[in-house]
């Protein structure tokens, strides 16, 4: 077969909903998006424990430390789940690992924020958890079947995430002034960046066009970022609380809430590397991948030397 | 335009590099590649769940218990090195499956039955 046919027969298939499996041929094209997008995605997993990593230990409670601490250790699982996916296109683990620690790889800007109260690990769970999702469901319909596969199972336990940080800010809204204060605090700074979770605006997303065609996203950034703006603005009435935005209206004409302007100078520069966090983030990871190395090493040592003991007892 | 017409086979890791960038230790400490499997309860088979690294078998279990069963989705794992899968060819799927194509006698639905005959 041709590339040519190759390729018609590829997106024939997309078209038709048949998934993509690691040993079909594929459009180099494909493969690197998908290395990108999943890879990226599980650097934003394994980069998001830190922010709450910061609270583990102290929480105000024991059942609240215990729920964080399954919470994290989800976010470890998930960030297995798509560094697994993201090597059936051949990319082996300690490469993908090497782009996060050499800047060439990307993670969700989310996470170089900082969390200064309690307050932030609840809306941390309600709305950047709450933005992820938006997100993760479209994604257990994308075309790779691995990243779709991880995604569902992905989803089943990211709801949690979602329903603890909301039933924690709950609580707060109906504490002491303090508490409703430092609950108000934590969702005025967080709303803007979660709403910059879903990317540039569509008219400048230079991925979203091929990317919908060849079904890995469904949904276009100003799309899911829409839909989760009239979500949240439904929801923070039940906390009594407000989100920071004075031009927030309910649009009748298009059954949507206009939302106002992203501060789109912020998003760029906390790509880039200059958000308040960036660089305390990525020295943690790679101190946790320096101190691990007599780990891995000590772990594979152990192992050679159990199967060499196992060869000559059987010999 | 750049195409591959490379075989990946699942789980494998190709020697080439295939877009990131080389690891400055080099891939001798990398811990082989897993695949898991995982009953999810008695009666019902082991089924593929995904993949981890470990340095051994036991290694393995353990991690894939961490990793794949955190809300009791398991009472067995196994787990296979992902060099030690040999798949059949999606490329030549067709001609593969092609015996079982023309042969709608072997489903029940095939014969025509009266009504009257129950229980079959």
């Amino acid at each position: 077969m041709s590339i040519h046919d190759l390729e018609k027969h590829f997106q024939d298939r997309i078209d038709a909903e048949i998934k993509i499996e690691p040993l079909d041929w594929m459009p180099d094209a494909y493969r690197k998006t998908n290395i990108r997008q999943i890879s990226q995605h599980a650097h934003s997993e394994i980069v998001g424990m830190l922010p709450e990593g910061n609270w583990i230990s102290r929480a105000p409670s024991l059942k609240r430390k215990a729920i964080l601490l399954a919470k994290v250790q989800d976010e470890a699982g998930h960030g297995l789940y798509l560094y697994s996916a993201c090597e059936t296109l051949g990319i082996t683990r300690e490469e993908t690992i090497n782009d996060l620690h050499t800047g060439r790889a990307k993670y969700s800007s989310i996470f170089n924020y900082p969390t200064l109260s309690w307050a932030d690990m609840g809306a941390i769970g309600w709305l950047v958890d709450g933005a992820a999702i938006m997100n993760q469901v479209m994604l257990t319909r994308t075309s790779y079947g691995p990243y779709a596969r991880a995604m569902v199972r992905i989803c089943k336990e990211e709801s949690f995430h979602q329903r603890q940080g909301f039933e924690s800010l709950l609580v707060l809204s109906k504490g002491s002034d303090a508490q409703r204060a430092m609950c108000q605090d934590a969702i005025n700074r967080w709303w803007w960046p979660a709403l910059m979770m879903f990317g540039p605006r569509d008219s400048e997303s230079t991925n979203s066009d091929q990317s919908m065609k060849w079904k890995i996203k469904r949904k276009t950034n100003d799309e899911l970022r829409q839909q989760f703006v009239d979500m949240c603005v439904e929801q923070v009435k039940l906390l009594g609380m407000t989100l920071p935005d004075p031009d927030l209206k309910w649009n009748a004409e298009r059954n949507h809430y206009d939302f106002g302007t992203i501060d789109w100078n912020e998003f760029w520069q906390v790509v880039k590397g200059n958000g308040p966090c960036n660089r305390e983030r990525l020295e943690a990871r790679k101190k946790a991948w320096e101190e691990g190395t007599w780990v891995r090493e000590a772990a594979a040592a152990h192992a050679a030397k159990k199967q060499k003991r196992a060869a000559s007892n059987a010999a | 335009m750049n195409t591959y017409i490379r075989r990946f086979f699942y789980g494998d890791i190709p020697g080439q590099e295939t877009g990131g960038s080389p690891s400055p230790q080099g891939p001798k400490n990398d811990w082989p590649l897993w695949e898991v499997f995982i009953r999810s309860k008695q009666g019902l088979d082991h089924k593929h769940v995904g993949s981890l690294h470990a340095a051994d078998a036991q290694m393995a279990i353990e991690n894939a218990r961490d990793v794949y069963t955190r809300r009791q989705e398991g009472v067995s794992i196994w787990v296979v090195k992902s060099q030690d899968i040999h798949a059949s060819r999606p490329e030549e799927a067709g001609e593969f499956y092609d015996p079982a194509a023309d042969k709608i006698y072997r489903h029940p639905t095939f014969y025509d039955l009266p009504d009257e005959v129950n229980h079959m």
